[in-house]
């Protein structure tokens, strides 16, 4: 108890003249844009970054509180996309109403029933096989079966492609998609967690860099499920849509759901913060031997972080495709989902909620309106080139000036890093006695 | 002038100081001694002549030369060799690799000072194609002295040579230490047992809480009742 | 036996060429990771780096391969080798180093290292654009078909030029670096640093010479992979990013910091890639007669599609994990 009295005190102690300054520069630039591009281009903007600081919340919470290395968000937020596609989109009748629902059903059912046979064919040991003979039976098993069902399940999957073009949804509310949206994710956060935590962090960034780029190919290659590369679209939206209330409007209202998402996390995340949980957690972070040495369970409590980090990337991948109203496999990319969000979350103070909410907003500011700046000024160069030297630029100069985006996230990330390593709001460590 | 001459040496980790106005000198051709209860500073004035820890304040001086805070491979330039406790082999070298790593700044001198390891050590002859980390503690210390002698030093650092070895072993290491030192290679070692290292001792530092506590020749504090009852467990 | 060279050409030829691209290019993240201890992320994109610079100076030069009768990518290759060495001591003065010395936890290096694949991979699709271009300008790419001398075969097995040079230059490069490192003093120093860097420091070793060294061969290797990568198909700025995961997972497999493991896991990956995605019905064809209907009757026996190619080092690097992570030849640091 005494130790929590200290703790909720000694946070208000200072006047938080840093936050205050901080957003009231978020505020003005806000309404900058406002001024500049209209209220229907700015909240949008406004919702977007909004959802932008519900994944950057999940990996502040993954590397700001747990120092584990997410290099994937990309396939998290995919996941959270398709889930909010697949439950709010209508339902698919030409599929439902063929036999092809029984079909799949039964491919489902054998890939599970070949998964058990498989389960138990490395149990084999217990009744006395070998274990060298078990292991060869198990992977013989897996390999006939694998190939048998997968070949089953691919004819299903090309007869649903063809007379019904996609399984369609569910057509069930928004909300639905967005909560199993984030339970999915935090299940393919459970699985790469439990290879990867307690080897070194480094292994973490691999695997998740890998599976964030297999979900995109699943989701980009699974025409029966996602159409492809064909895209779904429209999504309903939570709230009326701009067809019924006009664009700012409906953006607006789009914008107080997921600001009250916003609130709710971070007055739970900061409830947590101060439990005995989260106290554990920093306990951890600031000395993980020591925290060991007093019998914490570390991976298992890493292990908690990660999966509550990645679903919450999976809700905000489920805000920003139903707000896009798209889902296009294509569209996730690393620069755009991954790399983005850890800028935010490295600029605004890894581990500080805060922080964190303030680099999301202010550089999906800079994000989006770097776009219009870098053809401004590629152009301003080419004028100037032609002018100065007769240069005769490259036709394709629009897509390359975006390519200076690239590189200005990766220079923002390495300048970050070397002078400004706890961001502009850093996260106090304590020192508990 | 003496080979190697610390004054009131004080330093530390991180803000907190454990070493707090040692000194220590020993002349070139003598074997220097530290021993002291744990959380002396023993290992930690070794790592703070070796340039390893930041000294404060106080001086360390090598033939009259300021030598503190420089980074060890100058101090491995200007002659002096260093045996950590722990992991002082590269295993995955062979014993031979091991020694010319020791080598490394003098590449010139690697065939002469491999056959003088080599006659210090004769086991290692035998093994020298070996992995090191496939050694017994014995001969890993041999290849851990080795490797240092190999840049041909005039002072070399042991940090607890015996420590973790059998008793036959460490008898062995002490008649080395010897051996290296009657060679012309002034000695100063930390040890934990320390009756017998101060039987070879010609100078002796025992040290309590960073200070020196005692300071004579060997013989003199084995002879020591008070030094006895205090230090050398009666 | 026309299924026989249609094996040997979509697997032992393509997996030979897939593997010797990871080999070299993991034998560098491991070099890098048992000396500096971090993932380098940024290897892809200094493979694509080297490709680049051998794409620029075949533009620049497109008949210097004339006098030697051989592509002038290949002549110029040792220069691009030298630039792209130079730019990754510049990337470590410039942005790792700086880092190291705050004494950074690695995985900080990490995300650093994501910084620097950004920033090379902006500026190269800056310069370079993002569409496709072929390394062979002035030269005419060679194909050669080998018929084999038995009756009934119709199929020739297929080598390009490029394939063999790759072939030759990644034993070359494989016998040179193990020769470097096991006989030469430097290459011992960089083991002794690997195994103990404490120790290589007090043994005299500076240790700033071995990180550069690191980043020389790195550097260089990474720009002959990316090379003979961009002459078997063709320049793409984004085309060595993919190879980030299979280069990990050979590194990992081949125990990380083992540089031969490293040879090794290349080409355990490269071989499972072409094996998963090749099609097995074709070598049941033969015995079509003798075998269940359940198991011809479909055209496809491949374990993953193409496009799901990226999945075998996934799982490879999954199970590697759980089963044995120090990797199949024992590396050290986990």
């Amino acid at each position: 108890m005494d130790t929590k009295r200290a703790d909720t005190v000694a946070a208000p102690g200072r006047f938080p003249l840093r936050e205050l300054l901080l957003f009231a520069a978020v505020l003005v630039a806000v309404l900058g844009v406002y001024a500049a591009m209209g209220p229907a281009y700015s909240t949008r903007m406004l919702v977007e970054a909004s959802c932008y600081a519900i994944l950057a919340l999940g990996l502040t919470i993954q590397w700001g509180y747990a120092g584990q290395f997410n290099a994937g968000v990309m396939g998290f937020v995919a996941l959270g996309g398709f889930c909010a596609m697949f439950f709010s989109i209508p339902v698919n009748e030409a599929f439902w109403e063929s036999e092809l629902p029984g079909e799949l059903g039964l491919v489902l059912f054998y890939m599970v029933a070949a998964a058990l046979v498989v389960f138990g064919a490395t149990r084999l040991d217990r009744l006395g096989v070998p274990k060298k003979l078990r292991t060869l039976i198990a992977v013989v098993l897996g390999v006939v079966l694998y190939l048998v069902v997968i070949n089953t399940f691919r004819g299903v999957a090309d007869q649903i492609e063809s007379r019904a073009g996609f399984i369609g949804g569910l057509g069930l509310p928004v909300g639905v998609g967005w909560i199993v949206g984030g339970a999915l994710a935090g299940g393919v956060g459970y699985f790469i967690g439990r290879v990867c935590l307690g080897l070194r962090s480094d292994y973490l960034a691999i695997a998740t860099l890998g599976i964030a780029e297999i979900i995109k190919a699943f989701l980009k290659n699974s025409d029966w499920l996602t159409r492809g590369t064909a895209t779904v679209s429209p999504l309903p939206w939570p709230v009326p849509g701009p067809a019924e209330v006009g664009f700012t409007l409906a953006r607006a209202l789009y914008l107080s759901v997921t600001a009250v998402m916003i609130a709710v996390i971070f007055f739970l995340l900061s409830r947590a913060y101060h439990a005995p949980w989260g106290r554990m957690i920093r306990a951890i972070r600031d000395n993980e031997i020591s925290a060991a040495a007093m019998g914490k369970d570390i991976n298992k409590r890493r292990l908690e972080i990660f999966v509550l980090g990645c679903i919450l990337m999976g809700i905000g991948g489920a805000a920003l495709a139903s707000f896009n109203s798209m889902f296009d496999p294509q569209g996730y990319l690393p620069l755009n989902h991954t790399f983005l969000v850890l800028v935010m979350v490295i600029l605004g103070g890894p581990g500080n909620n805060l922080g964190t909410i303030f680099g999301a907003v202010a550089v999906y500011i800079i994000w989006i309106m770097s776009e219009p700046l870098a053809l401004f000024l590629m152009e301003l160069a080419v004028t100037f080139g032609e002018g100065a030297f007769g240069w005769d630029a490259p036709t394709n100069l629009d897509s390359r000036a975006l390519q200076a985006r690239v590189f200005v996230i990766g220079l923002l990330i390495t300048l970050v890093l070397r002078y400004a390593p706890k961001g502009m709001l850093p996260e106090k460590v304590r020192h508990h006695g | 002038m003496p080979l190697l001459d610390a004054r009131d040496v004080h330093g530390g980790y991180g803000g907190m100081n454990i070493l707090n106005g040692v000194d220590m000198a020993i002349e070139a051709d003598e074997i220097g001694v530290i021993v002291g209860p744990n959380g002396a500073g023993k290992s930690t004035m070794l790592k703070a002549i070796f340039g390893l820890l930041h000294v404060s304040q106080g001086e360390i001086l090598l033939r009259g030369e300021p030598i503190h805070n420089l980074a060890p491979n100058k101090l491995v330039q200007k002659g002096m060799g260093f045996v950590p406790q722990e992991k002082n082999v590269f295993p995955s070298l062979t014993v031979k690799e091991n020694l010319e790593m020791g080598a490394f700044l003098k590449p010139g001198n690697v065939k002469r000072m491999l056959k003088q390891v080599y006659d210090f050590f004769p086991p290692l002859h035998d093994k020298r194609h070996q992995p090191a980390g496939e050694l017994s503690g014995g001969q890993r210390q041999m290849v851990a002295m080795g490797r240092a002698l190999m840049a041909e030093p005039s002072l070399l650092l042991l940090d607890e040579p015996t420590a973790g070895l059998s008793p036959l072993y460490m008898n062995e290491i002490f008649e080395q230490v010897k051996l290296v030192n009657s060679a012309g290679v002034g000695i100063l070692m930390v040890e934990q047992n320390a009756k017998q290292a101060l039987a070879i001792a010609d100078r002796g530092f025992v040290l309590a809480a960073g200070q020196n506590r005692f300071t004579d020749s060997g013989a003199a504090l084995l002879a020591d009742p008070e030094v006895a009852k205090s230090f050398l467990g009666g | 036996m026309n299924e026989l060279v249609f094996f040997i050409n979509n697997v032992v030829i393509a997996g030979s060429v897939s593997g010797s691209i990871y080999a070299i290019g993991a034998v560098g993240v491991t070099l890098i990771f048992s000396i500096m201890r971090f993932a380098h992320f940024a290897h892809g994109d200094m493979m694509t780096f080297g490709a680049f610079m051998v794409l620029l100076l075949t533009t620049a030069f497109p008949g210097a391969g004339a006098a030697f009768g051989v592509p002038s990518a290949l002549v110029l290759l040792p220069l691009a080798m030298a630039l792209t060495a130079l730019l990754a001591v510049g990337i470590d003065k410039a942005f790792y180093k700086p880092l190291r010395a705050h004494g950074v936890k690695p995985i900080v290096l990490v995300i650093g290292s994501l910084g620097v694949t950004l920033m090379l991979q902006g500026l190269i699709r800056l310069f370079a654009g993002t569409s496709g271009q072929s390394l062979y300008i002035d030269d005419r790419k060679e194909i050669f078909r080998l018929a084999l001398p038995f009756e009934g075969v119709r199929a020739p097995v297929v080598v390009t030029e490029p394939q063999l040079y790759l072939f030759v230059i990644t034993l070359v490069a494989v016998v040179g670096l193990h020769l470097f490192l096991s006989r030469s003093r430097l290459g011992k120093a960089m083991r002794a640093m690997s195994d103990n860097p404490d120790l290589a420091q007090a043994s005299g070793i500076n240790t700033n010479t071995i990180v550069a060294v690191t980043w020389v061969i790195a550097g260089g290797l990474a720009a002959i992979a990316g090379t003979l990568l961009s002459l078997d198909v063709t320049f793409k700025p984004d085309l060595s990013f993919f190879l980030l995961l299979p280069i990990f997972a050979a590194a990992i497999v081949g125990g990380v910091g083992h540089p031969y493991g490293a040879v090794a896991g290349g080409f355990v990956v490269g071989f499972a890639e072409t094996l998963a995605v090749f099609n097995w019905s074709v070598l049941l064809r033969p015995f079509r007669d003798s075998l269940p209907e359940w198991l011809t009757q479909s055209g496809n026996l491949a374990f993953v599609g193409t496009e799901y190619k990226i999945v075998v080092p996934f799982f490879i690097l999954v199970v590697i994990l759980v089963w044995r992570p120090t990797g199949i030849f024992k590396g050290k640091v986990i």
